[in-house]
């Protein structure tokens, strides 16, 4: 492997089991999985597949029970203290006292930037986002897909190479989130990021991703893991091509296979 | 939606509730006092006519219930009328009471908030302060407030401190009950969010925890400074009556004087709702500073 592709995520036969009161749940069992760089890596499968789970192991909000899991070579809990990611939640999570651009100041702040340097990143990532002029706004003044782009841009002010999406279109109407994903492609080729996205729509995952990984639950495992053919460039009536709808029925058939569709 | 008016949405409820209880303390003041009127006749060995009842159980000297307007006259007489350096001037004892109170619920807002700030951070004060906090309270204060300041007398400790920290015994619980629950506010998607950045517990504490736990802070305030107002009152029971509207309540039990006990009550009431709506304009002012919805 060359370091341009050496892997972001490396699991091996990553597991996780929850101790609850019912007994023993297995979120996660057996995942082998590798992310390399600059891939855009999506998640799919039906609740309680472990997709979300998944994510927060490589953010370290979890920690799995058996097998191993490397972030930038890092465990995840190293990889972590490095910031070496940014995370996008299934809501905004703005803090509704602070505005826009002191929503997204609030990792810089922690992370100890300075004033100016503050300044500059706020500014180009409300670029990045198309929320330029909307910095002084408080949260609840911005529509929801707005609030989204803005918890966006805060996952994109510091220098991490990764970004983990956790169904962040997921509680948007379709209109506004086919709007999103073009421009989340956008944002992906201008910035070279590495993005593992939690979705639980077939058109969303192959219109995003060079990857998709399709998970089932009871036990949360992998099924299939197609690699996408389609091209980076990617307008949306790509959705209508003989292609897409090929990766998309083969994404079909991998959640079949894991009885996904099963009551 | 229709436009809020003063008149229709403000004035007009509230004086028609203080319009209607100032009728019934009338009625009650007439049958409450006229007994008395009653007793007066028959050992003079005269009759009295009910409206000589009605006109004289509005003006007695030692009523069981005073009269609306003999307090308010008592009041006027006793602010307006006496120097406020006189020990006959009401503003003197409420200003004695007053700072005793404002003291207390300093030190007892900032007790309060220390100890939330322990019990959120600190497992171990979580499971052994908090029963000892709620148990305090099941104390009744009239029990401890003597013997805390006659404790403390013994010390050398007397006058204003001893009196503050009856108010802080009552005004610290409500805080340390609201800041815990306001400090445990935050939902799990904003602290999962402040663990990817790596912040330190200070900087979860200073940038999501203490404003998130703002309005929790200003509701346990009010509640707060109109009890340590209640503590101030009761501490000052003990003490011998000297000074405050604790002592001017003693006093006037002592001597019978029912006119004195009610001005000195609605001085406390006066008080106690002026405090509270300064806490009020605070909490207000904060949270639009905080950018709150309007």
């Amino acid at each position: 492997m060359t370091s341009n592709s050496a892997s972001v995520v490396s699991a091996r036969d990553l597991g996780l089991t929850f101790q609850t009161s019912d007994g023993p749940v297995n979120a996660l069992t057996g995942v082998n999985l590798d992310v390399a760089k600059g891939d855009f890596v999506s998640f799919i499968g039906p609740s309680g597949c472990g997709k979300t789970t998944f994510l927060r192991v490589i953010a370290d909000l979890e920690k799995p029970t058996s097998g191993s899991i490397a972030v930038n070579g890092m465990t995840p809990e190293e990889a972590r203290r490095h910031r070496a990611y940014g995370y996008v939640f299934q809501a905004a999570a703005l803090y509704p006292w602070r505005t826009i651009e002191k929503n997204i100041a609030l990792p810089l702040e922690i992370m100890g930037y300075s004033k100016d340097e503050r300044k500059a990143r706020i500014e180009r990532t409300l670029e990045l986002v198309n929320l330029s002029g909307f910095g002084k706004k408080y949260p609840w003044q911005l529509s929801g897909g707005m609030q989204q782009r803005a918890s966006i841009a805060r996952a994109l002010a510091f220098d991490a190479d990764l970004l983990l999406m956790d169904e962040p279109f997921g509680a948007l109407d379709e209109i506004v989130r086919d709007h999103l994903n073009e421009q989340l492609l956008k944002l992906w080729a201008r910035t070279n990021k590495t993005i593992c996205f939690v979705t639980h729509s077939i058109p969303e995952a192959v219109y995003l991703s060079t990857k998709i990984v399709v998970m089932s639950p009871r036990p949360g495992r992998v099924t299939d893991i197609i690699e996408s053919t389609l091209p980076r460039e990617r307008p949306l009536g790509i959705r209508e091509t003989a292609e897409f709808l090929e990766i998309a029925h083969r994404v079909r058939e991998g959640l079949r296979a894991g009885h996904s569709y099963d009551e | 939606m229709r436009e809020e008016s003063f008149f229709r949405d403000k004035l007009l409820p509230i004086s028609t509730v203080v319009l209607i209880l100032i009728a019934v303390w009338y009625v009650a003041a007439i049958f409450l006092n006229a007994p008395f009127e009653r007793d007066a006749a028959a050992r003079a060995g005269t009759e009295i006519g009910l409206s000589d009842i009605v006109r004289n159980t509005m003006a007695q000297e030692r009523p069981v219930l005073p009269a609306p307007h003999q307090v308010v006259a008592e009041i006027w007489d006793t602010t307006v009328n006496k120097a406020i350096t006189s020990k006959r001037s009401l503003v003197y004892h409420a200003w004695i009471t007053l700072s005793a109170t404002l003291l207390g619920f300093g030190i007892g807002a900032a007790l309060g908030v220390l100890l939330a700030v322990g019990i959120v951070h600190n497992r171990a004060m979580d499971r052994s302060l908090m029963p000892w906090v709620i148990a305090s309270q099941t104390i009744p204060i009239l029990a401890i407030a003597p013997m805390i300041i006659v404790v403390l007398n013994a010390i050398g400790i007397a006058g204003l401190l001893p009196k503050a920290l009856i108010s802080t015994y009552l005004s610290f619980f409500p805080v340390v009950v609201g800041m815990v629950k306001g400090l445990r506010s935050p939902e799990a998607i904003q602290l999962d969010l402040m663990h990817t950045y790596n912040a330190s517990s200070a900087q979860t504490f200073w940038k999501l925890r203490w404003p998130s736990s703002m309005p929790y802070l200003f509701t346990s305030l009010k509640v707060a400074v109109a009890i340590s107002l209640v503590g101030a009152i009761v501490g000052e029971l003990p003490t011998g009556a000297v000074a405050g509207l604790g002592a001017r309540l003693l006093a006037g039990s002592y001597y019978g004087q029912t006119v004195q006990i009610w001005a000195a009550l609605f001085m406390a009431a006066a008080l106690a709702a002026v405090l509270v709506m300064i806490v009020g304009l605070a909490h207000t002012a904060v949270l639009k500073r905080m950018g709150a919805k309007p």
